[in-house]
């Protein structure tokens, strides 16, 4: 059963066939097998996952109408706060604190009576391609325990492939969703800005920052897409529109007299040929279903990283100056205010969200500001208009999610520009705020391991991905014979 | 040999610049829906939002922002079609998020002005003072500091925060250079000060209330020599809780700044706190290495953007300006300039015009105000609007004076009742048992027996000395216990005497 689809299992758990409460512990007892390999969770809440399990089995003997996911579990990337779970963002600064509220996304999943089994492990505050940024250690991808599953969200994606969780939740700056998703061939959907509320959400970057579903097949990342989204009057940013209707979009797959954008500067130089050869399949299976494919120039893009590499920077230089030992989470030290303050930032926090804060800081710096945010917010309307040419001749965007398939850990950790040119090709949609998903391509000939394939919407018509995605992801599943996850080596046989 | 204030302004212009911080009496927060309310038990007034908790957010309250346009329109500004917040970096421990939200470069209204007038030797003299921005931003916590000598941070063994007035909306009113005032400086910016808070009042944006912190003001002010072009360096004087303390700060800076030039040495660029005690101010935070605010757009918010119908609406419902509706009251009161300057002088006006309201006739009700009211005011000092009585209070008073039930003196008894806590008019007159005493019979009983004890007064007055009456009608007075209406036994004792 935790092999199935989220769908698969509401389904079996609507007809009686299993309860939420069997469905949940089936996942307890799997991440107790796994997870001391893969470490995907930070924090397991098993007693509160069981007594929502019960509760919603309640639900429905009392015959009660529920949502589609309910009773379904899941995994919550450890930014978002949870009342009276540990919420550490995968940082030492945070250790040990309980929040005394929900994130509006917790209390949708609540709602939608979807079972929270824990909480995962990711790059320190977000800051990361791989999850080695961690405080608590790094999350081991499934595929290969020696390599990194993406990051941030690297515990949401490895939980899905090592079958932890059905679904999961992740936040996506630059691709935080997107690459985990690709290098551990499993689906991510970074949603527009504004698309899921952000109360809650530990800000890195909150011109940036956005949460969406994880899952391993388009139309379980639709539903669970559907249960966290629409507006939300805690976040001032949240769009006030109905969610576009991407269950719909997912069920009818359907690519025919669509077109599609290749993007030129997406690709090329940099990218590892086998992902390169699997996105050409994947364009060419398109083609076959009816689509369109033309190519399309986003010369700005070039610049995307650099500017991305400055806004995101100077706003968590702001962010992340409320951990101060004041009120919560670790203290460091005695003395003045100031002296503990500056002992425990200088303890509480990584090398790489340093270095963040440092670049930040300097960037806002007032004599520096305008020649670095100021030009960076320049470039990011450069970029914006480039989609919207773009959109004006494709009604989707795509490229590989990711240049290359899942590195080993370790070998990019003092390399941090070869980290971050892991996500040139996720950031651009960041930073014009609209929607990007990935799924996956198949396996790169080189290594045989998992690559994305990402497709882009204009803002708030985030179904068109998920109409995109789930008629190639059918495709591809029929010339497979059987989903790609299967081709994963099993785990926790010892 | 300390200068004197004629030694200053012979020598050098003043120039000020005024900032005042006014706290908005919305309900709820700047950004979240906690409770604003004085004076609750610390940190109860909280949420994940003003506490700045991880994760959490802020949404702007809607009201908070038709009162700053409504700020702005009152003091004849624009009102920026789209204005954002940004944020203000510093740490400090009663600042929950280590950044302060707050306008910057995009304030929402901009270039407005403000007539006051002030009595010079020459009369009265109106000043116009240019506003250069209202902008809107959030109040921190507030520290308490323990221990040490200076109640300040440094030296303090521990310090106490409470963050009950972190998140509540403040307005910051901005002057632009206030040049031209001469002598008068000090008086201008105290008249400007009361203006702003008699508008701010008039809108019921805020309750002003100075020693309460809901309206603060810093007073930015430096000296050139009289004809130079080049501003000389300025002190910001903070900490100034009262409409006097403006006037003694900018009075008290003059002198410092002068005295300091005459010395050829130079004025130093820094915060100063004033202290009521002694008028001085002290050095604060030195301002010569200006503090890197790193300010940039706060991306957690969307830019407000009020429509032009909401600003018309706003100007549709703003109430007649301060200056406007005094002239109206001294013309219906009939009240000569001194008197009207004393009433504003004594912020009487709008407790006056509250006990008129009620039926007073305003030249008692403004007596009393001005009067005994605010005499035992002055003695606790504290603000006549302070005092435990309320112009329905008056008013009744007044109503007992006009009806012949109480005479002055009898009035006076019922007033500091009042004030002494001792009840509502009615009751303390039926607990002291204080009446006239009109009883024709009773006074005649009484003059009889003045008459029959000072005989040889009673002839003088018989023979047509009438001056001499008064003794006996003090006799009168003081046998019925101050109860008697003097006029009405002066009449009676002239009649029957033979004099009238």
């Amino acid at each position: 059963m935790i092999k199935n689809s989220a769908v698969e299992m509401a389904k079996a758990l609507s007809s009686n066939e299993i309860s939420s409460v069997e469905l949940t512990q089936a996942h307890l007892d799997q991440i107790s097998k796994v997870d001391t390999d893969v470490h995907a969770f930070l924090h397991v809440d098993s007693e509160g996952a069981l007594a929502q399990a019960r509760d919603v089995d309640a639900r429905r003997k009392a015959g009660e109408k529920l949502a589609p996911l309910a009773g379904v579990p899941l995994a919550l990337k450890d930014v978002l706060v949870q009342k009276g779970i540990p919420t550490t963002c995968g940082s030492k600064m945070l250790e040990g604190w309980r929040p005394p509220y929900d994130s509006t996304v917790v209390s949708r999943l609540k709602d939608n009576g979807i079972i929270i089994l824990g909480k995962t492990n990711m790059d320190e505050f977000a800051m990361g391609s791989s999850t080695e940024n961690s405080a608590y250690g790094p999350t081991h991808n499934p595929w290969d325990l020696a390599r990194i599953p993406g990051g941030s969200g690297g515990g949401s994606s490895a939980a899905l492939a090592a079958f932890e969780a059905p679904l999961a939740i992740g936040t996506d700056t630059g691709g935080s969703i997107r690459q985990p998703a690709a290098v551990t061939g499993t689906v991510g959907v970074k949603p527009t800005y504004g698309g899921v509320s952000r109360y809650g959400l530990v800000a890195f970057s909150s011109s940036l920052d956005q949460a969406g579903p994880c899952a391993r097949t388009v139309l379980d990342a639709a539903y669970l897409h559907e249960a966290i989204g629409g507006y939300d009057r805690m976040d001032s940013t949240s769009i006030n529109a109905p969610i576009p209707p991407v269950v719909e979009a997912a069920k009818n797959g359907n690519v025919k007299g669509m077109t599609i954008g290749v993007i030129k500067e997406l690709q090329g130089d940099g990218y590892q040929p086998g992902v390169l050869k699997l996105f050409n399949q994947s364009l060419e299976l398109l083609a076959s279903l009816g689509a369109e494919i033309v190519e399309v120039s986003c010369k700005y893009f070039d610049y995307a990283l650099a500017a991305y590499y400055l806004i995101a920077p100077s706003e968590c230089s702001s962010n992340l100056a409320r951990f101060d030992a004041m009120r919560y989470g670790i203290r460091v030290g005695e003395g003045s205010a100031e002296e503990v303050m500056s002992a425990t930032r200088q303890q509480g926090f990584g090398r790489e969200v340093k270095r963040r804060i440092i670049l930040g800081t300097y960037a806002l710096s007032s004599g520096y500001y305008d020649a670095y945010y100021g030009s960076a917010q320049k470039v990011r309307t450069l970029i914006s208009r480039d989609f919207e040419a773009a959109f004006a001749k494709a009604d989707v965007l795509v490229s590989p999610t990711a240049p290359t398939t899942a590195f080993k850990i370790g070998e990019k950790a003092n390399d941090p520009i070869a980290m971050y040119l892991n996500d040139i090709a996720t950031i651009p949609t960041n930073l014009a705020g609209i929607g990007g998903m990935s799924i996956p391509s198949g396996l790169a000939e080189e290594d045989g391991l998992p690559a994305g394939f990402q497709i882009m919407a204009p803002a708030m018509k985030d179904d068109r991905m998920y109409q995109v995605g789930s008629a190639l992801e059918a495709a591809l599943l029929s010339k497979w014979g059987k989903p790609i996850l299967d081709n994963a080596p099993s785990l926790g046989a010892r | 040999m300390a200068l004197t204030y004629d030694d200053v302004i012979a020598k050098y212009e003043p120039v000020l610049g005024l900032e005042v911080h006014v706290e908005l009496g919305t309900e709820s927060k700047m950004f979240c829906g906690c409770n604003t309310v004085f004076g609750a038990e610390p940190n109860t007034q909280t949420c994940p939002i003003c506490l700045g908790l991880p994760g959490s957010l802020p949404v702007v309250n809607a009201k908070a922002i038709e009162y700053t346009i409504a700020i702005g329109l009152a003091l004849n500004c624009s009102i920026a079609p789209y204005s954002r917040f940004a944020r203000k970096n510093y740490f400090y421990p009663d600042m929950p998020k280590n950044f302060q939200t707050s306008q910057y470069d995009e304030p929402i209204c901009i270039n407005g002005y403000l007539d006051v007038t002030v009595d010079t030797e020459g009369g009265p003299r109106e000043f116009r003072i240019e506003i250069e921005r209202v902008h809107m931003e959030e109040d921190t916590g507030k520290s308490l500091h323990m221990g040490g000598s200076t109640g300040r941070i440094h030296g303090a063994d521990y310090s106490l925060l409470d963050y009950n007035r972190a998140g509540i909306p403040l307005v910051e009113i901005v002057t632009k250079v206030v040049t031209g005032t001469g002598k008068y400086a000090p008086e201008v910016a105290r008249a400007y000060v009361s203006e702003l808070r008699d508008i701010l009042r008039g809108l019921g944006v805020s309750d002003v209330k100075m020693e309460q912190g809901s309206l603060r003001c810093d007073a930015n002010v430096s000296l050139r020599l009289i004809g130079a072009d080049k501003l000389g360096t300025r002190s910001e004087t903070k900490n100034v809780n009262s409409l006097r303390s403006v006037e003694r700060a900018v009075r008290g800076e003059m002198i410092r700044h002068a005295e300091l030039l005459n010395k050829g040495e130079r004025v130093i660029q820094e915060t100063r706190h004033f202290h009521e005690d002694t008028g001085l101010t002290t050095p604060g935070r030195s301002k010569e290495q200006a503090e890197d605010y790193r300010y940039f757009p706060e991306p957690d918010l969307v830019p407000v953007a009020p429509s032009a119908e909401l600003i018309e609406k706003i100007r549709a419902t703003l109430p007649e300006k301060p200056s406007v509706r005094r002239k109206k009251l001294q013309e219906a009161w009939q009240v000569p300039d001194k008197e009207m300057a004393a009433m504003i002088n004594a912020d009487v006006l709008d407790l006056v015009e509250a006990t008129v309201k009620l039926g007073a006739d305003p030249t008692r009700a403004r007596g009393w105000w001005l009067g005994e009211i605010a005499r035992i005011a002055n003695e606790r000092g504290i603000g006549a609007a302070e005092m435990p009585i309320t112009p329905a209070d008056v008013a009744e008073v007044v109503s007992l004076i006009t009806s012949g039930e109480l005479t002055d003196k009898l009035a006076r008894q019922v007033i500091e009742g009042v004030i002494n806590g001792e009840g509502r008019p009615a009751e303390i007159i039926e607990k002291r048992g204080i009446k006239v005493v009109s009883d024709d019979s009773a006074l005649m009983a009484a003059i009889e027996k003045a008459i029959a004890a000072q005989p040889d007064v009673a002839e003088k007055v018989r023979n047509g000395h009438v001056p001499a009456a008064g003794a006996l009608i003090g006799a009168v007075m003081k046998e019925t216990k101050g109860q008697a209406d003097a006029a009405k036994v002066r009449e009676l004792l002239l009649k029957h005497l033979g004099q009238a």
